[in-house]
């Protein structure tokens, strides 16, 4: 789904912010991108959603090689992937509806669509009911959460993020990194870099550790790599669980319905087909 | 399509409620606008007007033929014939000797004057109304030529200098409106270019976020381009309002001015071909100066 053929990322200024970097990522796999702030996460995932573009080497996102998308094209391969910031990027002028049916909108959905498609993403991230809130009204978490909602609407093959959790307290982390979870269990591609190691211990998924610019071996003890077709850990599913049944619903129905739903790819979002 | 159509009725409204939002901003831009839609609306009234004022002017450039003494009556009527088959007039009359002596004597008080002359001192004559298609300086000129070559004429009266300097002073103003009018929509493009840049500037943010999430420049582009056409529209409704603002305050004076040359003219205002004609340059000057500003300022922006 993403590869990376010995890249190379040289800024203007001279500075290498990736240098000789190969990395795979499976479709439905999930990746946390770790290191130290400059050592490089960041520019791998501006790679990803070609914000930037590689000095040298390949980059195959989604199949296509992103040396080969002219500045045309951008806007329609950015369509594929969710982007979720650390400092959500959410408009504040318009309410949380407007703010998760933008990518609808570019994408030229009807309206109808839209509105059923926004309050699916929304009660992924448990916020329906929410959506004519403005951004400010909600807390940091539920504004990661907005962003979130916003990153998967569109139904995106990869999601991304860069420090999610990054203004949240560890409880909030949690949450939104199972948020994270769930999306990737019914077959998106998640790739997330974050340096907060003891959030990351508590989930069992592959790590990708960066070094100035290089991948070198993780420095900790979790297992390198976790399919998607492996169960979640108890931990992990424990805390999900634990989430769950502090944030109910009102209108929500009994949990197996919702955690059916959730592991089947083809209901993904209330839609059929692809995800 | 259905959903295209909608998106940008959306996209037009939502323009115009983020213009109502900053209503004194919105208010003097358009004001701006307006005003500089107005001048050449304006100046084309100058010009209509002026035309409808003149258009008796076909008339005002009658020939007046005069006869050699003496010519028979007889002769008269065959010129007067012959005259009537060209393409280039419209009517003829015949004023005989006797019929300019009686009107003569009628209306310049010199009746016992004119008793003591046993003979008539004034000869035949013919009236050339020219059609107003040849009512023309050029086409005149050759008519009166025509007639001049005749034998028995002696004399073919036309005053076609005011008619060449009032067409002359017309077609001047012509091309200054058209100077004017050129200058003013680039004025106009200025105005409306200037305002989006701000504009641009000030959501600078959610243009990044928009492209981020894949909207194309097309897409970020819309809403200001149709922001640009609200400006326009509102300049050229402020426009239109002034130039009838203009028309109700000369009416009076100017009727009164066409009272005294015994003439019925009524100022005109804006009719519906040049209102339409205003309300699209307003359309088309806002729409290109948004287009010019967010092509250029909307290409720099890009996430990072």
């Amino acid at each position: 789904m993403i590869r990376f053929d010995h890249i190379f990322k040289r800024y203007p200024n001279g500075r290498e912010a990736l240098s000789d970097l190969s990395l795979e990522l499976a479709g439905g796999e999930m990746a946390f991108l770790t290191g130290h702030s400059g050592a490089g996460k960041s520019s791998l995932l501006k790679l990803i959603a070609l914000i930037e573009r590689p000095t040298r080497g390949q980059l195959i996102v989604n199949g296509q090689n992103v040396n080969g998308v002219p500045r045309s094209k951008v806007p329609a391969f950015r369509r594929q992937i969710g982007v979720v910031f650390q400092d959500h990027k959410l408009l504040h002028d318009r309410t949380i509806f407007d703010n998760v049916a933008l990518p609808l909108i570019i994408a030229g959905v009807g309206g109808k669509e839209i509105a059923k498609r926004v309050r699916a993403a929304l009660d992924q991230v448990g916020l329906l009911g929410r959506e004519q809130s403005q951004p400010l009204e909600l807390s940091t978490g539920e504004q990661q959460r907005v962003g979130i909602a916003r990153a998967v609407v569109s139904k995106p093959a990869i999601l991304i993020a860069d420090e999610p959790t990054g203004n949240l307290d560890p409880d909030l982390s949690v949450e939104v990194m199972n948020i994270f979870r769930r999306f990737n269990e019914v077959g998106v591609t998640v790739l997330i870099a974050s340096h907060d190691v003891l959030l990351l211990n508590r989930f069992p998924v592959r790590r990708v550790h960066l070094e100035g610019g290089r991948i070198v071996p993780s420095s900790d003890s979790q297992p390198v790599a976790t399919p998607r077709t492996t169960p979640p850990a108890a931990d992990s599913r424990a805390a999900a669980d634990a989430w769950l049944a502090a944030n109910p619903r009102e209108g929500s129905g009994p949990r197996t319905p919702r955690e059916s739903r959730l592991l089947d790819p083809g209901k993904f979002l209330g839609q059929e087909g692809d995800a | 399509m259905g959903a295209w159509f909608t998106r940008h009725m959306q996209t037009l409204v939502g323009a115009l409620g983020r213009l109502s939002q900053h209503k004194l901003a919105t208010l003097l831009t358009t004001l701006v606008i307006g005003i500089a839609l107005a001048l050449p609306a304006c100046l084309h009234l100058l010009i209509a007007n002026a035309q409808i004022a003149t258009n008796n002017f076909d008339r005002a450039v009658d020939l007046s033929v005069f006869f050699k003494r003496p010519t028979a009556v007889e002769a008269v009527d065959r010129v007067a014939e012959r005259l009537k088959q060209r393409r280039d007039v419209a009517s003829i009359e015949i004023i005989t000797a006797e019929e300019a002596l009686k009107e003569f004597r009628r209306e310049s008080g010199f009746g016992a004057a004119l008793d003591a002359l046993t003979d008539n001192p004034l000869p035949h004559a013919l009236i050339v109304h020219p059609k107003g298609d040849y009512a023309t300086a050029v086409h005149l000129e050759e008519l009166a030529k025509d007639i001049r070559a005749l034998p028995s004429v002696e004399l073919v009266q036309l005053d076609t200098a005011w008619v060449n300097r009032l067409q002359a002073i017309l077609e001047a103003i012509r091309r200054a409106i058209v100077l004017a009018a050129g200058l003013l929509a680039l004025g106009v493009m200025a105005v409306v270019g200037n305002t989006i840049r701000l504009d641009i500037q000030n959501r600078r943010q959610e243009i990044e976020v928009t492209k981020l999430v894949g909207g194309s420049n097309a897409f970020v582009r819309r809403p200001f381009l149709y922001t640009g056409v609200w400006y326009g529209i509102g300049g050229a409704l402020i426009a239109w309002l002034l130039t009838g603002i203009v028309v109700a305050v000369l009416r009076e004076p100017v009727g009164k001015i066409a009272g005294l040359y015994g003439s019925g003219f009524q100022i005109q205002g804006l009719g519906l071909d040049p209102t339409l004609i205003l309300l699209g340059a307003g359309i088309v000057l806002g729409w290109l100066g948004s287009f010019i500003a967010a092509s250029r300022h909307l290409r720099e922006i890009e996430p990072s």
